[in-house]
Parts: structure tokens; C-alpha cells; sequence
């Protein structure tokens, strides 16, 4: 492994989380050097919408760190094009806003709660009438009970955007490795991290960030200092091109309750958006805690009806693609951010599910401030490694 | 049979796709590209391409090479990406 | 689910379903084509690959297969029958315990500068639209490319009425290197194929120029000249070597690109961009079968052989007693030495890389330019087929990168991704309204 010295801190995981971690180390002047067994967002991160969501968060840390993220999102790419030049830093930033949508009388209440709630935490909502909602959305079914309108939902697109923070820590003298593999940690004699071991040997360091996304459940079990971060498959089905079809994101009102129920079985809310090339994205779903890729056409079906259900002229568009990933989720839904107290020089930045795009900004930050001994973006408490919910007994 | 193409009455043959229509009715291209508006038509003849878009009775987004013609069937010039009524 | 399916009823596929029948099991052929022949209607010679079928298999013709699951014990065949594309058509899923996948393969096309305009197209486009539907797809043709079936696309062409103004082999096999006594077409029963070629476009004065290429197409709304060069030994076009040939259509073809996305749902393994199979047809995924061109492409002899001998092993796997097919499996070896020589008397050289021009699409689809495409590569730092598609818009189109896959993968430096491409779990567009709904499910006897 010639070439790698050493760093201060090793991220391992050159997804977007890692990569953001990266980016504000380096930003305060931390030496850092990303590593990833594969590509650059190859993994989840390359399947990620790249919504950038306040709407789905229920008040409480998540919405916190979302509003954070969504704030943070706009200045880091104001600093990113200062640092890069303008067209190196084009991560198709669009702050489009969502619609939350009940098609039902059953449906209405839970809305109603949902979006009260996000008022009194300082979110901006406004609630549509259905005339206006298809003026907004022209195709739009016409079966609707209630919408909401978050104007702040915002979208970004994943892969330039880790691109971008990857190249701002190159900028700053930071280095990023693909297709090195991190097996484990060097620890002192006091049980301190020290390097960490790749497939060839050893890089020095005084930290190591865990961001290995849906695989850093695994990792951390394998240094001993094993943190609850399980993979929770979604697929998303993509349509032929269209022409302007749906300009917000628009999801149904179940959604928020999905992404926070249980893995017992396959859970499924309609989410419908489309791409800069025309394309519909038709998510979504939740199920298992495997890495099983195996296709599962009834999963595709149920997709297919939510889809149709909120905009019935999808059901004559071809569906070209489907594909997956796999959102690395924790039993309480929260991210894992900090140091682990288990091992000192190990930190987690992981446990997004299926928000990362969205919380990397503000993961980033947080991260940087806890390491740098700053003022914290948003208090980090509920999102600390030993938390119960989520630190495991190693060997358990 | 007879079928229209871009409004025109032509004769077409049982076995022919709407492909060999087009082509017989001296047609080389009949789908313009979403972004540059470019002229498309046939290309890999085997339904991989998906250059050869056309709108048969209405509906867009089918593969003239492999679309056998039927009687009275409506087929259009596809014009970059379209909403299926 | 005692059964077999077989997806695809070319040669391959043909061949597969009449050998399997014979031994007496329930088999179940499905194509996406209103008659059973293949792509390319080869009357090949040899186990039965003929096009009629014995009533004891059942023929789904129009019927695009476009999703395969695993289930217990087998594979689920997800179908929709009728008119292409729909939305008329009606769905169905079928199960088997032996599944044989014969989807053949479709030519390769390389980028170059006006590859895009109406009038040029593949040799299989013009050879189909020429022998299947008697058009001629232009009046003066030029037909460039490697490989020895671009003879079989000109042949048609001037059978359809065309003249062929020449062909260009980009490649310069050694000369008897395929033909001579002992070479690689020995055994290859369709040896004579490619004189009897030779003999009609002789008769029809048309050069085949050696060495040769087309570099690039000229027209306003279709394409009305081409720049044709001597290349290198690398392809790199000689300095002062082209000539403009005034045409109205050009036909291209550089070697073939299997269609894996069926095999690769199934998740069998690859080997050199191809389905890996052993001495029986089978592949890495136990009750799955391959055969013809989407195991190597030897033409449509191999194709049947190897579907004989598929046809027999999935019989055999479902408990029926089959006799060892000695003869076919004889032609496979055969036909696996000149599939292998032809690949390696034909290989693609990198120079093709120096006919782009920064403009010139390099993904007909989304009309991602070569110089756009070249600069996202750089910036984004691009490590795999996944991000490589993301970052530059290439292979994100309806064709979902079975044209441009494999030359935008090159183009940006990637290892061999041929799977990674494949990797399309929806192997055929189904609409929204047809995915939606309820189908009924046939789990056989
Ligand atoms: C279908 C789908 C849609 C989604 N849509 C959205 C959305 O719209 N908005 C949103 O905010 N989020 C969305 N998400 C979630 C989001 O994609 C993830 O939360 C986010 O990408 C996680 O990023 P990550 O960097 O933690 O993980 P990853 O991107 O998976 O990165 C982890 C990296 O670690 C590497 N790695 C793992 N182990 C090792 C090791 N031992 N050594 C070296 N490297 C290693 C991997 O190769 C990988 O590159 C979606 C997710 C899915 C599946
Ligand atoms: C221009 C050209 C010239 C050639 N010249 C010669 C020659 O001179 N001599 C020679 O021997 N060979 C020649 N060949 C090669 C020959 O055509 C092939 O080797 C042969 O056809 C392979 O047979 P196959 O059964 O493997 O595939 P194919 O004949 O390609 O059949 C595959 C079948 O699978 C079906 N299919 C694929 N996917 C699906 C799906 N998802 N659902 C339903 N159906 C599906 C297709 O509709 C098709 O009918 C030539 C090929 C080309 C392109
Ligand atoms: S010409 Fe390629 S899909 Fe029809």
C-alpha cells in the first residue's frame, strides 16, 4: 500500500456521509484521507433520490438534524464553488418543495396531526385545497381529501454532490482511495485506535470515522465496538422519459409512518418524482434486514398501484428500470453520530436510513464540531453511539 | 390492410411491422430526440435501440421494428418524449 | 412445475424445446416474436432446429419475458403476450423446475461521428428488414464493421435490391486462417457459407476493402455521404487516406453483444461478457440452462447444437431418461473452436476511440456528446458502471445502455462491466398499468 502514509483521521466509507464527514474535517483543518472497498457513491449513495426532505421528519431529533441539514445544504455549496470554481461543484441543487397527499377520508386526520406538529416546530407548511393542488400538480389524481405543501423540501443529485465534497478535500490537501478494503482497527496499549489495517497493511491515524453506510453494523462489529446498523432494502421503479410530468416531490401521507414502523414485513408508500431527464422515480419500499438482492415482482406491483393511485396517467408509461439499495437503519430510526466511548479514536457517522443524501450536510458539521471541540449544530445527544438503542454487546 | 400514417391512408401487408410500413412509405425517420429534436428511425431492427419510437393507436413509446402493423392501426411520428392519454 | 421453459425460439431456443419434447417432458417455448425462428431466421441445419414445431410444445409467440424470480424449486417466468409494447396484452407467470435461456445476442455498434442519423444503422437491422421484410434500407449502401456475418448482411442487401458500394473490414484476419483445411472451419458445418457469400458479392462487384473503416456519416436530416479511412493496426485512421462515398444508407456492425439481463436476474455467472456453461449447457444456477449466442457467438449451427444438447439436460434434470445427445454435443465442440478463432481473428482495437469528435453522441438515448461525457468522467472521479451512468447521463435512456454500455465503459477507462450493465432486473419495458396488475400464476404439472 505505497502511497498511503498516514492522516489524522480515516474515514472509511467514501460514500455521502463519509464524504461530507470529510469535507468538514478537512474544512477545519484536519488532515483526512476517505478509503472505500469500491467506487466513490457506489453503494447506496448512488441510489439515493436525493431528496432532501423537513416534511417526512417527525418533530423531534430527526426533524432537528433535517432542518439543520437543509439549512446547512445551500452555504456548504456556496463555500464548495468558492473552493472549486463554478462548474465543479454542480450537484443540481433544486429546491423544488413537496406534497403530502391524502386520497382518503381515513387519511385526513393523521395529516391534519402530522402537519400541525410540524407548524409548532417551525416548519413551513400550507395546507392546498384540491383545486390548488392540481393546478400545482396538473396530473394529479383528482381523489384527494387533504394536501399539504412543505416548500422547503429541496433535492440534490447524490453522486456529483459526494463528487464535489470529495473534490473540496482534495482541494485542501485530503486524500481519497478507491478499492482499499478497511479490515480492522490498530489499537494502543490502551485500547485507542492507532491505525487502521486494510487488506496490505496499516495506516497511522489518531481517528477513524465509520461511515461504511449499511455495511458499518458489520464493520464496528469486527473492531469489537459493534453499533446496531442493520440493511433495509427499498426499490424504486423509473419510467421512460417524459416530458414535464410532476414538478415536487409528492408522496402519500402513509409515508411517514412507514419509514418509521417496524421490519416485520414489507412496508410500501407511494413516493412519485421526477428526474432532470424526464424520467419518473417511483418508490417506495421498506423490508427485511438483509443484503438479499433477489427481485421480487410483487414488490414492483405494489409500487406500480401506489404510483397510479396518486397520478393514474402513469399507468400507460413503460417502466424501464427497477433497482434497489439497501439504507442502513437503526432500531430507533436515528442516525449514529460521535465517538465511541467504547474505543476512543473510533467514531460512527452512520444509520441514516433513507435520508442520508439529505442529513449529510448537517452529519458532517456535527461531526466536525464534536471533533474540533466546537459549539454543535444541533445538540448531539440523541444521536450518541451508546445509547441503548443501538450500542450492542460486543460478541453478543 | 389499410392503416394511416401520420394521417395518410396506406396499404400494408399482413406480416409487415409498422417499421416496413414506414420504410415503404419512403419514411426514414419518424421520432424526434427529447433534447436536440433530432430525426430518429430505424437502428438495431431487433427491438434493443429503442430508436425506432413511434405512437400506434395513441399510444407512444412502441418499437416500430417489432410491432407487426393490424388493420386500421393509427401510427404516428413520435414526437420527443409524450404523456400516454 | 415439471417442466421446462425456454425463452427465446431462435435456433438455440428451437432446438432446445423440440430436443426436450422429445424425451417427453412439458415444455413451454416463449418469444417475443409472432413466429419462431430467432432474430436472424437461419434455416440451420442439424438437431432439429427447424422452424415448425412438434404440437407437443407449447408455442407462446408475442410474448415478451421481463422478469425472472427465483421460487422454491425453480424459476417464475413473468410474461406479457400480445402486440408489442402493449398496453394490450394480457399477463401471465409461468413456473418451471428447468429453465433454458436462449435470448441470442444483438450486433455491437461503435460510436462515430453522425451515428446518429437516419440511414445508418446495424448490419442485423439491414440483414432483418432485408430477408424478413424484402425492404432494402437504402439504395446505395456502404456496410462496415468486423467480423465475417457483415458478408451475410451485404448478401442480403443486394438480394433485397440494394447496391452495396463496399464493405469495409476494419479487421485483417490472417489470410486461411478461418478456410484452411484444419483452420478454424473445420467441423463448422456452414463452412461453405461464407465462399457462397464471397461467390455473390463478386458477382455483384462488391469490394471488400481490408483494413478500412467508416469514420464518419455526413446529412443533414439523414445521412447523404460517409468518410471512409485505412486504419492502422490499432485503428487509428491513416493521415490521407479517406475517401467520400456519396450513399443513402450505412449498415455497421462490430461483433456481438449478448443479451444477459435474464441471465444475469438469474444470477448466473459470466465468463469473458458471455454466459459461462459446462459440457451439458448448464449454467452456474442449478435448473438453469444457456445456449447459442448468448453463451459465444459461433452462428446459428452452434446455436441449435448447443440447444439440443440444453434441451436434453433440462429434460434429463426433470427425471426423464435421455439419451446422451453424442452428436450434438460433437457439433458444440466443433463449433466452440470457430466461435473462438472468430473471436480472436476479429478483436476490436482501441483506435476507434480517435473517430469521435467532441460532439459526436456517445449515448444515442440521452445524446450524451463525447466531450460532456470525457469531462464528467474526469470530474467525478468515476469508479463503476453505476456512478458512471449517474455522473455522465450515458446508459440512463430507454435502452438502458444495451447500445452504449459496453463502449462508454472503455471510453471511461472501466474494467470489463458487461454484467454490471446487464444488470436489468426488467428485462423488457412493461407499462405501470400492466405491472400493476393481478396475474395469474401457472405452476404447471
Ligand atoms: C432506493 C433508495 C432511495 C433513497 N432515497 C433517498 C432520498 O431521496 N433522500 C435521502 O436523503 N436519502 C435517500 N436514501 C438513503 C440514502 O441513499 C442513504 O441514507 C445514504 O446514501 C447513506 O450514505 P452512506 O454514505 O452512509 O452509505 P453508502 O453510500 O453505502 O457508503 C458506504 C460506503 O462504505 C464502503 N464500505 C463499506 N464497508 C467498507 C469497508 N470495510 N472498507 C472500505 N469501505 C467500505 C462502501 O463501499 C460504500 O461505498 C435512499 C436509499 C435508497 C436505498
Ligand atoms: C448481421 C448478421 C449476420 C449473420 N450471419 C450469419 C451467417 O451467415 N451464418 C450464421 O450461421 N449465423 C449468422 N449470424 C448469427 C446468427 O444469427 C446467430 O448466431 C443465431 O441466430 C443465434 O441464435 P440464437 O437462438 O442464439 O439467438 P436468436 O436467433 O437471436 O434468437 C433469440 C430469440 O430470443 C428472443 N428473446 C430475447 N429476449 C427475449 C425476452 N426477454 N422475451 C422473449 N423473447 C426474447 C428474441 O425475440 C429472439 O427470437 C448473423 C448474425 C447477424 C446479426
Ligand atoms: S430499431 Fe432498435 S428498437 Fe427498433
Amino acid at each position: 500500500m505505497s502511497g498511503i502514509e498516514s492522516a489524522d483521521v480515516v474515514v472509511i466509507g467514501a460514500g455521502i456521509i463519509g464524504a461530507a464527514c470529510a469535507e468538514a474535517l478537512s474544512a477545519a483543518g484536519v488532515r483526512v484521507l476517505v478509503i472505500d472497498r469500491g467506487a466513490p457513491a457506489g453503494a447506496t449513495t448512488a441510489s439515493g433520490e436525493g431528496d432532501v426532505l423537513v416534511s417526512d421528519k417527525e418533530p423531534g431529533p430527526a426533524l432537528e438534524l433535517a432542518a439543520a441539514s437543509r439549512r446547512r445544504w445551500p452555504e456548504l455549496l456556496d463555500e464548495l464553488r468558492e473552493l472549486l470554481g463554478p462548474g465543479r461543484a454542480e450537484i443540481g441543487w433544486d429546491p423544488k418543495g413537496g406534497l403530502v397527499v391524502a386520497t382518503t377520508a381515513e387519511a385526513v386526520g393523521p395529516l391534519a396531526a402530522l402537519t400541525a406538529a410540524q407548524r409548532a416546530a417551525g416548519v413551513a407548511v400550507e395546507d392546498l385545497d384540491a383545486d390548488r393542488a392540481r393546478e400545482m400538480e396538473p396530473y394529479l389524481t383528482e381523489e384527494l381529501t387533504a394536501v399539504a405543501h412543505f416548500p422547503d423540501d429541496a433535492q440534490l443529485q447524490p453522486v456529483p454532490a459526494t463528487a464535489a465534497l470529495l473534490a473540496a478535500l482534495r482541494a485542501r490537501g485530503g486524500e481519497v482511495h478507491s478499492g482499499v478494503m478497511a479490515e480492522g482497527i490498530v489499537a494502543d496499549r490502551a485500547g485507542a485506535v492507532a491505525g487502521v489495517r486494510t487488506g496490505v497493511d496499516a495506516i497511522p491515524c489518531r481517528a477513524v470515522v465509520n461511515a461504511c453506510g449499511p455495511w458499518a453494523g458489520h464493520f464496528s462489529e469486527t473492531v469489537g465496538a459493534p453499533v446496531d446498523v442493520l440493511p433495509r432494502r427499498g426499490m424504486v421503479l423509473v419510467t421512460a422519459p417524459l416530458p414535464r410530468f410532476v414538478g415536487r416531490k409528492v408522496y402519500d401521507s402513509g409515508h411517514v409512518d412507514t419509514v418509521a414502523g417496524g421490519d416485520a414485513e414489507p412496508r410500501f408508500s407511494a413516493v412519485v418524482e421526477s428526474t432532470a431527464s424526464g424520467t419518473v422515480l417511483i418508490g417506495s419500499s421498506r423490508q427485511g434486514t438483509s443484503f438479499d438482492e433477489g427481485l421480487e415482482v410483487e414488490v414492483l406491483r405494489r409500487l406500480a398501484r401506489g404510483a397510479i393511485g396518486l397520478f393514474p396517467r402513469l399507468a400507460g408509461v413503460p417502466v424501464m428500470r427497477a433497482y434497489g439499495g439497501f439504507r442502513p437503519c437503526t432500531p430507533d430510526r436515528l442516525p449514529v453520530i460521535g465517538e465511541d466511548p467504547r474505543m476512543p479514536g473510533l467514531w460512527h457517522a452512520t444509520g441514516h436510513e433513507g435520508a442520508g443524501i439529505g442529513l449529510a450536510a448537517a452529519t458532517g458539521r456535527l461531526l466536525a464540531d464534536l471533533f474540533t471541540g466546537r459549539e454543535p449544530v444541533v445538540d448531539p445527544e440523541p444521536f450518541r453511539v451508546d445509547r441503548p438503542e443501538v450500542a450492542l454487546e460486543a460478541g453478543a | 390492410m389499410r392503416v394511416r400514417v401520420d394521417g395518410e391512408e396506406r396499404i400494408a401487408e399482413e406480416g409487415q411491422t409498422v417499421a416496413a410500413v414506414l420504410l415503404a412509405a419512403g419514411r426514414d425517420s419518424w421520432r424526434t430526440t427529447r433534447f436536440g429534436g433530432r430525426p430518429r428511425g430505424l437502428f438495431c431492427g431487433i427491438g434493443v435501440c429503442f430508436d425506432c419510437l413511434v405512437v400506434v393507436n395513441g399510444v407512444p413509446d412502441v418499437r416500430a421494428c417489432l410491432r407487426p402493423v393490424a388493420e386500421g392501426d393509427d401510427i404516428r411520428s413520435q414526437d420527443g418524449a409524450e404523456v400516454p392519454s | 412445475m415439471r417442466r421446462v421453459v425456454v425463452v427465446g425460439a431462435g435456433p438455440a431456443g428451437t432446438a432446445a424445446a423440440r430436443a426436450a419434447a422429445s424425451f417427453g417432458v412439458e415444455v413451454v417455448l416463449i418469444d417475443a416474436a409472432p413466429t419462431p425462428g430467432g432474430r436472424h431466421r437461419w434455416d440451420a441445419r442439424g438437431a432439429g432446429a427447424r422452424a415448425e414445431l412438434p404440437d407437443e410444445v407449447e408455442h407462446l409467440p408475442e410474448s415478451a419475458v421481463w422478469a425472472i424470480e427465483p421460487v422454491p424449486g425453480g424459476h417464475r417466468v413473468h410474461v406479457r403476450t400480445g402486440p408489442v409494447d402493449g398496453p394490450e396484452r394480457t399477463g401471465r407467470a409461468i413456473e418451471a423446475r428447468a429453465l433454458v435461456l436462449a435470448t441470442g445476442a444483438h450486433d455491437r455498434a461503435l460510436p462515430f461521428p453522425g451515428w446518429d442519423l437516419p440511414g445508418v444503422c446495424t448490419a442485423g437491422a439491414a440483414r432483418a428488414m432485408a430477408r424478413d421484410q424484402g425492404i432494402a434500407v437504402g439504395e446505395r449502401v456502404i456496410v462496415a464493421g468486423t467480423g465475417p456475418f457483415l458478408l451475410s448482411a451485404a448478401v442480403s442487401l443486394v438480394e433485397a435490391g440494394a447496391r452495396v458500394t463496399a464493405i469495409f473490414e476494419a479487421g485483417d484476419p490472417v489470410p486461411g486462417f478461418i478456410t484452411r483445411p484444419g483452420g478454424a472451419l473445420a467441423g463448422w458445418t456452414k463452412a461453405g457459407e461464407l465462399a457462397r457469400y464471397a461467390a455473390t458479392l463478386a458477382r455483384h462487384d462488391v469490394p471488400l476493402c481490408r483494413r478500412s473503416a467508416v469514420i464518419a456519416a455526413f446529412g443533414k436530416d439523414r445521412v447523404e455521404a460517409v468518410l471512409a479511412a485505412r486504419l492502422d493496426r490499432d485503428w487509428r485512421p491513416v493521415p490521407h487516406s479517406l475517401r467520400r462515398f456519396e450513399v443513402d444508407a450505412v449498415a455497421v456492425g462490430f461483433g456481438f453483444t449478448p443479451q444477459l439481463e435474464l441471465a444475469v436476474a438469474a444470477r448466473c455467472d459470466l465468463e469473458d461478457g458471455f454466459v459461462a456453461v459446462n459440457a451439458a449447457q448448464a449454467t452456474s444456477v442449478p435448473g438453469v440452462f444457456a445456449a447459442g449466442d448468448l453463451t459465444g457467438v459461433g452462428g446459428a449451427d452452434l446455436a441449435a447444437a448447443e440447444g439440443a444438447v440444453a434441451g436434453a439436460a433440462a429434460a434429463k434434470l426433470l427425471g426423464a431418461r435421455v439419451r446422451a445427445p453424442i452428436g450434438a454435443m460433437r457439433r458444440v465442440r466443433a463449433g466452440r473452436r470457430f466461435a473462438a478463432a472468430l473471436a480472436e481473428a476479429y478483436p476490436l482495437r482501441p483506435g476507434w476511440r480517435e473517430w469521435l469528435r467532441e460532439d459526436t453522441p456517445v449515448c444515442r438515448c440521452e445524446e450524451v456528446a463525447y466531450g460532456a461525457f470525457r469531462r464528467a468522467v474526469e470530474e467525478l472521479d468515476v469508479g463503476d458502471a453505476r456512478v458512471l451512468e449517474l455522473a455522465t447521463g450515458a446508459g440512463l435512456g430507454l435502452c438502458q445502455g444495451r447500445i452504449c454500455g459496453r463502449s462508454v465503459a472503455e471510453l471511461a477507462g472501466l474494467p470489463e462491466t458487461a454484467d454490471a450493465f446487464a444488470r436489468r432486473p426488467i428485462a423488457a419495458p412493461v407499462r405501470l398499468g400492466e405491472l400493476a396488475e393481478d396475474v395469474p400464476v401457472d405452476e404447471g404439472p
